[in-house]
């Protein structure tokens, strides 16, 4: 269960942190330009983070108690090589239909 | 609005209509994995509208689910949504003239598919008066935020009537690899995310989630640091 504390916490200050991001150089910073080794580290920061996130999702899910359950290796690496391929609607298709497939086959 | 401001609007509503086919099973899968975390229909409605970020949105639940601290949860879904900094930066000179509150209004919904559209459509079409790029922008915002809210909303009252065995947390892994894969057609994008999953596994015996930001740290340098070896090597 997730508190109603944390909830509203990170709700809260995650909808204002947000709204800094989106607000700092329209409504703050103007035109002044930032160094270019902040703006290239900027770039990479969403693809910096997913990978981490989804790693123990995958490897050790909750759902199975943290074991390792291959079908949903097999799953992740279907959405990954079609998200290159394609684009993310056909991946998440993809991965949750070869899930539900791999089931269906091996139970 | 005038005239011809009122046909840039609907062009720029119809150039994002296409990605309401994206728009609509997302919001959809978060409105239902929400729920699946245990957030009540009124806290998900709650979520999307202070945030209307989705990648983060989805951050915050996998990681609150997973009980880590609040500092962390931040941490790691702020980080997701710093590129938009980068999108607030480069709209600035074609947007930056309008006034403070409106200025609020364009960063409140700043969206992928608003940003990407409206700045090629500015530098495609050099001419453009102030006020007609604005009205491209919120005529691309039109198509899709509306569409947020009401899919979340669907999604979060019909999730609960999905039964388990259909693996939905599962839905939270496949979501994320299907948003990072089409980003991973640059060596440096490519470079970061290796680095990230190895590091994520090396370290994931660290307490309160710490791996996840020591993994993201160093990923984007890693990232960074492949841009500018590149480029070094090409300048030669």
């Amino acid at each position: 269960m997730i508190s109603q504390e944390t909830f509203w916490t990170v709700t809260i200050l995650l909808g204002l942190g947000t709204f800094l991001i989106r607000f700092s150089f329209l409504g703050i910073l103007g035109d002044r330009k930032m160094p270019e080794w902040v703006m290239a580290h900027l770039r990479y920061t969403a693809v910096a983070i997913f990978p981490a996130l989804v790693t123990p999702l995958v490897l050790w899910p909750e759902a199975t108690g943290g074991t390792f359950d291959p079908q949903r290796l097999v799953a992740a690496l279907a959405v990954f090589l079609v998200g290159l391929r394609l684009n993310a609607v056909f991946a998440i298709v993809a991965g949750m239909g070869s899930l539900y497939l791999l089931r269906y086959l091996f139970g | 609005m005038r005239p011809e401001e009122r046909g840039i609007f609907w062009r720029g509503f119809l150039d994002c209509a296409p990605f309401i086919i994206i728009v609509v099973p997302y919001a959809m899968l978060f409105g239902v994995v929400a729920r699946d975390a245990g957030l009540a229909v009124y806290e998900v409605m709650a979520m999307s509208v202070l945030v209307i970020a989705g990648a983060s949105q989805f951050t915050a639940v996998a990681l609150m689910q997973e009980h880590a601290p609040v500092v962390i949860i931040l941490l790691a879904s702020l980080a997701v949504n710093m590129r938009m900094a980068m999108y607030s930066a480069a709209l600035t000179p074609h947007l930056g003239h309008l006034r403070f509150w409106l200025r609020g209004v364009v960063a409140y919904m700043m969206v992928d598919q608003s940003f990407a559209l409206s700045v090629r459509k500015y530098e495609f079409e050099s001419r453009m008066t102030p006020r007609a790029k604005t009205a491209y922008y919120f005529g691309t915002l039109t198509a899709v935020a509306p569409i947020w809210y009401v899919c979340t909303f669907a999604g979060a009252v019909i999730g609960k009537a999905i039964p388990p065995m259909f693996s939905l947390e599962f839905a939270v892994p496949v979501c994320f690899i299907a948003m990072t894969a089409p980003m991973l057609r640059s060596l440096p994008h490519a470079v970061a995310a290796l680095v990230s999953v190895v590091v994520a596994m090396a370290l994931h015996w660290m307490p309160y989630n710490l791996w996840l930001i020591a993994a993201g740290l160093l990923a984007m340098v890693a990232g960074a640091q492949t841009e500018f070896y590149l480029k070094r090597r090409a300048a030669g």
